[in-house]
């Protein structure tokens, strides 16, 4: 019978010629990956395991992101045990300066290749699938298995196929089709399930935009978010110096738990309100309602593109005065990129905050925290009850034109009104 | 084993967010994280509860971050295990990983009213409702991950993997 993208790379990382739904495996990671969050428990855990050492320092890799840099004397507490632990067991660490947003810079470093899994302490490393790599959420104590063993048990997940049809219209990206597909499912309806997206439209969007779609397929409560790599990934991995990888595609018959098509040409930009990103609206629907702030980047919509997109809206502009705005790189490398072509300019010019890669504010981090009752419009992934800062504050998610063009009119806007 | 205690019940998707908030995850003591539990879903839920009480929920508990405080924030708090109707999938490996005791039975959440005195017997997977005189079964767990739970958490699993290889070496 048949196997889907996820269930080839799974068999191909167990030693099986095939694999099933439901079925229990043991698999080989090709990355075990932790925040110095999640780090910190990964390390308590690994130093109780009797005769642990580290399977593979190469690939196992730590990036301090979350807090950093450090935001409080706690958090330089917890960067510093993990400096230490990389230092003594040699594995490979991204400190401040030189790091990013593991999602982003793990890719643009060639440390992703098509059909490797990406074990990863963080939940939104299923970002991966955007290069067709199996990347998954796991927990600290799963990571520090990973770290000794060199593998992970799974269970093979059903996988379900997303088909997108038709040319996006102007200021409509992945994260209005990731949105879209989101409030369809639900913020369970992928729970265990892997997501595979396909279709025309997506011949027709770059990475960044596929990276936005496998980033918030936890969000559906996904264990990955698939994109069969193709001659696009190919280039972007040359670049990058990865590995060649290995370019699986579902088969013809391949079982899926369900399939389901989407008409992307009646897309227009679509924001998430509060407090699920399954709550989601047409932004023309709620056009008007006044912010108190905006975040633009992050891993989400912090690649190149994403800050090229919000430049796009705010060049030659200044942003409400009531408002303030954040433009958070996803890496070193994006910052550099728009530094060189401008669109720092083009941020600071408007007034914007221009920050330092790191997940800051996205989980209520620093760099951009909510007061009571404060609305946020962001590019970011999540809108949960208090997510970014104090619990009565709402945050709205949204594309980064979306987000740029909100923080210009002081209330959520459309891009093509604001440009008007 | 039987775990006693009161039910606290939640809502559809409790996120990691509300279960331990970000700005109480910069340490990973467990008395810290302990303090906080539950707090954006209810500010005085470690003020009301005992030690051994349950945490009984609708579908997908612990969705969100992989952060595996949330788990250890619940255990640490006293709390002796989670029933729901479901539970988001890393939310369930880490809680599997660090022993605390989760069941998944939809008849339970629907049936338990707040405050209702529970006795759960995780092994067998039996959960009684003592105030009203109920017992409802919760879903058994495959045989593998059986075979974690009955050693209390990942490690003992794994050391026996990597015990497993140098015979393997030497074989």
């Amino acid at each position: 019978m048949g196997m889907t993208l996820a269930e080839k790379i799974l068999a191909a990382h167990c030693g099986a010629s095939e694999v099933h739904p439901g079925q229990f495996i043991n698999a080989r990671v090709d990355i075990v990956l932790a925040s110095e969050l999640s780090g910190i428990l990964a390390i308590e855990e690994f130093e109780k395991i009797k005769g642990a050492r580290v399977f593979d320092p190469k690939k196992v890799v730590f990036v301090m992101d979350h807090f950093t840099p450090a935001k409080d004397i706690k958090s330089a507490e917890i960067v510093k045990r993990c400096r230490e632990f990389a230092r003594q067991h040699g594995i490979t660490f991204f400190d401040v300066g030189r790091a990013g947003i593991q999602h982003v810079l793990l890719p643009e470093k060639g440390m992703v290749s098509p059909g490797d899994i990406i074990a990863g302490a963080d939940s939104h490393t299923c970002t991966h699938g955007f290069l067709g790599a199996f990347g998954t959420g796991i927990g600290s104590t799963d990571a520090a298995a990973a770290m000794a063993l060199g593998e992970i048990w799974l269970k093979v997940p059903e996988s379900v196929r997303l088909v997108y049809h038709g040319q996006p219209k102007k200021w409509v990206g992945g994260k209005d089709l990731i949105l879209r597909t989101i409030a369809f499912l639900g913020v369970d309806g992928a729970r265990y399930q892997a997501m595979e997206f396909t279709g025309d439209t997506l011949d027709r969007l770059g990475l960044a935009d596929r990276f936005t779609m496998a980033n918030m397929a936890i969000e559906a409560g996904a264990k990955t978010g698939l994109f069969a790599a193709d001659e696009k990934t190919r280039q972007f991995v040359r670049r990058a110096g990865g590995r060649e990888g290995a370019y699986h595609r579902s088969d013809p018959d391949a079982q899926y738990a369900a399939v389901h098509e989407f008409d992307v040409e009646t897309f227009e930009p679509f924001i998430a309100v509060p407090f699920l990103p399954e709550n989601v609206k047409p932004v023309s629907e709620l056009a008007g309602l006044q912010i108190d702030q905006v975040v633009i980047g992050m891993c989400t919509n912090g690649n190149l593109e994403d800050l090229r997109a919000a430049a796009e809206v705010l060049r030659g502009r200044k942003i409400h005065p009531r408002v303030r705005a954040v433009i958070i790189p996803g890496s070193q490398k994006v910052y550099l990129e728009a530094l060189h072509e401008g669109l720092i300019d083009v941020f600071v010019e408007a007034d914007c905050s221009v920050s330092t890669p790191t997940c800051g504010p996205c989980l209520g981090g620093h760099m951009g925290v909510l007061a009571a009752g404060e609305r946020c419009v962001s590019t970011s992934n999540r809108n949960f009850r208090g997510r970014m800062g104090e619990v009565t504050s709402e945050v709205y998610l949204a594309n980064p034109y979306v987000a740029a063009a909100s923080a210009v009119a002081g209330c959520i806007a459309l891009p093509s009104e604001v440009l008007k | 084993m039987t775990l006693k205690g009161r039910a606290w019940k939640f809502g559809r998707n409790i996120d990691t967010d509300a279960i331990i908030p970000a700005r109480h995850c910069n340490t990973a003591d467990p008395k810290e994280l302990a303090k906080h539990c539950m707090e954006d879903a209810d500010p005085d839920f470690v003020k009301k509860m005992r030690p051994g009480d349950l945490i009984v929920a609708d579908l997908n508990f612990g969705c969100g971050s992989s952060r595996e405080v949330a788990p250890v924030s619940i255990k640490a708090a006293g709390v002796s295990a989670v029933i729901a109707k479901s539970f988001a999938r890393i939310f369930f490996r880490n809680a599997i990983n660090i022993g605390l005791p989760i069941l998944e039975c939809a008849l339970a959440v629907d049936s338990i009213a707040e405050g209702d005195e529970i006795e759960v017997e995780p092994a067998s997977g039996t959960i009684r409702n003592v105030t009203r005189g109920e017992t409802y079964q919760a879903e058994p767990f495959p045989e593998f991950l059986q075979r974690i739970i009955d050693r209390g958490g990942l490690l003992p699993y794994v050391e026996e993997r990597l015990a497993e290889r140098i015979v393997n070496r030497f074989a």
